[in-house]
C-alpha cells in the first residue's frame, strides 16, 4: 500500500534515511519544487489578510499558548473528566499506549461491527500510527474521504503536508491520478472543479452505505465530553453523520478544558491554516445522540510518545501543535524540499522538533537525529504559529542534548581543533595564515561551494563565505605598526 | 484497556513529577466583548456572501415567495418536521423526524432541504445549527445538494466568543461558513465537494 517503513510501535514517525540524504534526492524533483513553491507562496499572502484582519491576533495567540500549557500542566485530571464526560453521554473510551494498540482496538471495534470497510475523516493521528495499512494487513479496507488523502491512497503515495497531504501534486498530475485509478470519471479536465466533482461522484455511495467511520479530533472538551473536528469539504460530516458506529482517534494532548476555549481555538485554526475567517465546516458532538448521528461511539485517547515529549519541560511546548501547517507555508527549508524529505507524517518545522521527541533517538545514525539540523533558525515558523510555540528555540534545545551525548563527532572534533589553535596567538596566527589559502577555492562570487575532505563535510550543505585577503591582524600591523597598543 | 489507562495516566504523572508545570492564568484580553442586542447583520450577509453562498435579504412576509422562487418546480424538498409550515407554503415537502426518520438513501434523492438555524456570527459569516428548533437532525442538511437557511436578524452576534457563550455543548453542533469547499488543489479553494453544493441564506428582519 504505501512506502513508509515506520518504526516498529511508533508508525510512520520516523523515515529510514537522514534528511540530507532525502533533501538532497527531492531537491531534484524540479516539478514537486514548482508545486510546492506554488502553492505555499499562495497560501503565505492569504494568510498574512485573513490574519491582519483581526485586531486582537496576538491576544489571542497568547491566550492559545496559555491554554496549552495550562492542559499539559493538569494532563491527568483533564484526561479522566473528558473520560468521564464521554461515557456519561454514552460513549466509549479507549486508551492506547502506542500506535500498535491502537491499531488493534480500531480493528477490533470493526470487526465487532461487523464490517469489512471503513469511511474516514482525514487525521493526523491515525496517518502517524499506520491504522490504513495495519487494517488492510487485517483486511479491512480504509477509504481516505478527504480530496488530497484521496489522491495520495489513488496514487500509493505518502502525504507531503499536515493540511493538505497531496500539496506536491498540482492539478495535471492530480487529473492523471484520477483518470487512471477512476474509470468511472470519464473524461476530466484538470480544472480543480472538475476534479472536486469527481471526487464526490467517487465516494458518495460509500458515504452512503458505510457502517463505520474513523476520524481523529481537533479538540476534546473535558467539561462535556465534545469532541470537535474541523473540516472544508463536507466528507468529515458525511463520517461523522452517517454511518452507525464512529470511532475517534486522539492524541491525549488534544483535551481542551472548557467549551468557552474553543472560542480562542476556532479563531486561530481557520485563519492560520486556510487562511479563511472560517472553515466550512466544524461539528462538534458529546457521546451519543439518540436518533441523530451514530449510535456506537468509541473515543481511543492516544499516547505513543506523547508522555515521553512532556517528560522534557524545555521540549514539550511541542505538543502545543493545533496542526494548522502555517510553520510548512512559511518555512524556506520546507518549500524546497517538501513533505517527503522528512521521513515522518510530520514534515516541516514542527515535524523536525515533534517526530524526534516522539519516538527519541538512537543516536547519530538515527534519521530522526537529523531534522533539528533541518533549518536555517530564521524564525518565521515561530512568527506564523498561533499558539506561539517557539520552534527555533526547541531546534537549538534538540541540537544541544545531541551534542551532549556525544551524538556529534565531526562537530566536536572541528571544535576541538579551533580550541586548540585558538589558545596560542602564535597558532592562531599560522592557522589565519592557513585559512588565507581558501581564497583559492573560492568562485567569482567570493563563496566556497566546494572544499576538499574533511572541508567537504561542510560544504555539502553551505557555502563558505572567502576569506579576506587580508585578515585584522595583518591590518592592525599594516595601519598601526610599531605604536603602542591602547 | 485498564492496564494501559493507567500506564498512560501513571507516565503523564511521572513526566510532570520529574518536570512540574507551573500553574497558568490564561490571559483573556483579547475580544470579549458580549453582546449586546443584535450584531451586524450587514456585516453577516456580507461575510456569507464571499465564501459564495447567495444571501437574499427579505421580510418575513416575503419568506415562502422567496423560497419557492428559489427551488424549480417540482423540486423534492426534506424539510425537519417541526418547520413552521408557512415558511415552504406552495411547495410539496417531505417531513423528517426522529420518530419517522428518512433514509440516507431518500434524502440523496432530495433536490433540497429548508431550515433554520440556531445562529449566524457576522464576523465570519457563519451559520451554527444545533438541532434545536426548524432544524432537524444533521444528516438532513447533508446530503441534500442544496441548503436554504433561514436566519433571523435577531439570531445573528458579532464575535465568535460571543456564538461560543450563546451555544450548548450538549446539542450537535454544526458550523457552516459557505457551501461545501477544498483546498487541496494548490491550496486554492474550490467551492463544491461532498456537502451541499449550494447554500442560499435568506436574511429575515425581525
Amino acid at each position: 500500500m504505501t512506502t513508509f517503513l515506520g518504526t516498529p510501535g511508533f508508525g510512520n514517525l520516523r523515515g529510514d534515511e537522514p534528511f540530507p540524504v532525502a533533501a538532497r534526492r527531492e531537491l531534484r524533483n524540479a516539478q514537486m519544487r514548482r508545486n510546492v513553491a506554488h502553492a505555499t507562496r499562495t497560501i503565505r499572502a492569504k494568510r498574512l489578510v485573513a490574519v491582519a484582519e483581526c485586531a486582537d491576533w496576538e491576544e489571542l495567540r497568547a491566550a492559545g499558548s496559555a491554554l496549552k500549557r495550562d492542559v499539559l500542566a493538569r494532563l491527568p485530571e483533564l484526561l479522566e473528566e473528558l473520560e468521564a464526560n464521554v461515557v456519561a453521554r454514552g460513549g466509549m473510551v479507549h486508551w492506547a499506549r502506542d500506535a500498535a494498540e491502537a491499531n488493534q482496538i480500531v480493528t477490533d471495534l470493526v470487526r465487532a461491527a461487523g464490517a469489512d470497510e471503513v469511511v474516514k475523516v482525514k487525521s493526523m493521528a491515525t496517518q502517524e500510527i499506520g491504522l490504513n495499512e495495519h487494517l488492510a494487513a487485517q483486511g479491512i479496507a480504509a477509504i481516505e474521504t478527504d480530496l488530497a488523502e484521496l489522491i495520495v491512497q489513488l496514487d500509493n503515495d505518502t502525504p507531503s503536508h499536515i493540511l493538505v497531504p497531496a500539496i506536491h501534486r498540482n492539478r495535471a498530475e492530480i487529473r492523471e491520478i484520477f483518470t487512471r485509478e477512476m474509470p468511472d470519471a470519464g473524461d476530466l479536465t484538470d480544472e480543480p472543479q472538475v476534479l472536486a466533482m469527481a471526487a464526490r461522484a467517487h465516494l458518495r455511495r460509500k458515504f452512503l452505505s458505510a457502517k463505520v467511520a474513523v476520524s481523529g479530533a481537533n479538540f476534546g472538551i473535558a467539561e462535556t465530553g465534545t469532541l470537535a473536528v474541523v473540516e472544508s469539504e463536507g466528507n468529515g460530516r458525511m463520517c461523522l453523520t452517517l454511518p452507525d458506529t464512529l470511532i475517534t482517534v486522539m492524541g491525549i494532548e488534544k483535551v481542551v478544558p472548557r467549551f468557552a476555549d474553543l472560542e480562542v481555538f476556532m479563531q486561530l485554526l481557520p485563519r492560520s491554516s486556510t487562511a479563511e475567517r472560517m472553515n466550512p465546516y466544524t461539528s462538534m458532538w458529546t457521546g451519543v445522540h439518540p436518533g441523530d448521528g451514530p449510535q456506537q461511539f468509541h473515543l481511543v485517547l492516544l499516547d505513543n510518545g506523547r508522555t515521553a515529549v512532556l517528560g522534557d519541560p524545555a521540549g514539550r511546548a511541542a505538543l502545543h501543535c493545533i496542526r494548522c501547517s502555517a510553520c510548512l507555508n512559511v518555512c524556506p527549508v520546507y518549500e524546497r524540499t517538501g513533505g517527503h524529505a522528512y521521513g515522518s507524517v510530520y514534515p516541516g518545522p514542527i515535524g523536525a522538533i515533534l517526530s524526534p521527541q516522539l519516538t527519541g533517538t538512537r543516536g547519530h545514525g538515527d534519521p530522526n537525529a537529523s531534522l533539528p539540523y533541518a533549518s536555517s533558525l530564521c524564525g518565521a515558523c515561530f512568527d506564523a504559529c498561533p499558539v506561539r510555540i517557539d520552534i527555533p528555540a526547541i531546534l537549538v534545545h534538540l541540537r544541544a542534548a545531541q551534542v551532549d551525548a556525544g551524538h556529534s563527532r565531526g562537530q566536536d572534533l572541528a571544535m576541538r581543533a579551533a580550541a586548540w589553535a585558538m589558545r596560542s596567538p602564535r597558532r592562531f596566527a599560522l592557522a589565519e595564515r592557513l585559512l588565507g589559502a581558501g581564497r583559492f577555492f573560492a568562485g567569482s562570487d567570493h563563496r566556497i561551494t566546494a572544499l576538499p575532505w574533511p572541508g567537504s563535510r561542510w560544504t555539502a550543505s553551505r557555502d563558505v563565505p572567502e576569506p579576506p585577503a587580508e585578515t585584522f591582524r595583518q591590518w592592525w600591523a599594516r595601519t598601526h605598526g610599531g605604536q603602542a597598543r591602547p | 484497556m485498564t492496564a494501559s489507562r493507567r500506564v498512560v495516566l501513571d507516565r503523564i504523572r511521572a513526566a510532570l513529577a520529574a518536570a512540574p508545570a507551573d500553574a497558568v492564568q490564561v490571559p483573556r484580553d483579547y475580544d470579549r466583548t458580549p453582546a449586546a442586542g443584535p450584531g451586524d447583520a450587514d456585516r453577516f450577509a456580507d461575510a456569507v456572501c464571499e465564501y459564495r453562498a447567495q444571501v437574499h435579504r427579505v421580510g418575513t412576509d416575503e419568506l415562502a415567495a422567496t423560497i419557492l422562487r428559489l427551488l424549480p418546480p417540482g423540486a423534492r424538498v426534506v424539510v425537519p418536521a417541526d418547520l413552521p409550515a408557512d415558511w415552504v407554503g406552495g411547495l410539496r415537502v417531505v417531513a423528517d423526524s426522529a420518530e419517522n426518520p428518512l433514509s440516507s438513501a431518500e434524502l440523496d434523492r432530495a433536490d433540497a432541504v429548508v431550515t433554520g438555524c440556531a445562529l449566524g456570527i457576522a464576523a465570519t459569516g457563519t451559520i451554527v445549527l444545533d438541532a434545536g428548533a426548524a432544524q432537524g437532525r444533521r444528516a438532513l442538511t447533508l446530503v441534500p445538494d442544496h441548503h436554504v437557511c433561514v436566519v433571523f436578524t435577531d439570531q445573528i452576534v458579532d464575535t465568535v466568543p460571543q456564538a461560543f457563550a450563546a451555544l450548548d455543548p450538549l446539542l450537535p453542533l454544526t458550523f457552516i461558513s459557505g457551501p461545501s469547499a477544498t483546498s487541496d488543489i494548490e491550496l486554492d479553494r474550490v467551492e463544491g465537494v461532498h456537502g451541499p453544493r449550494t447554500l442560499d441564506v435568506l436574511l429575515v428582519r425581525r
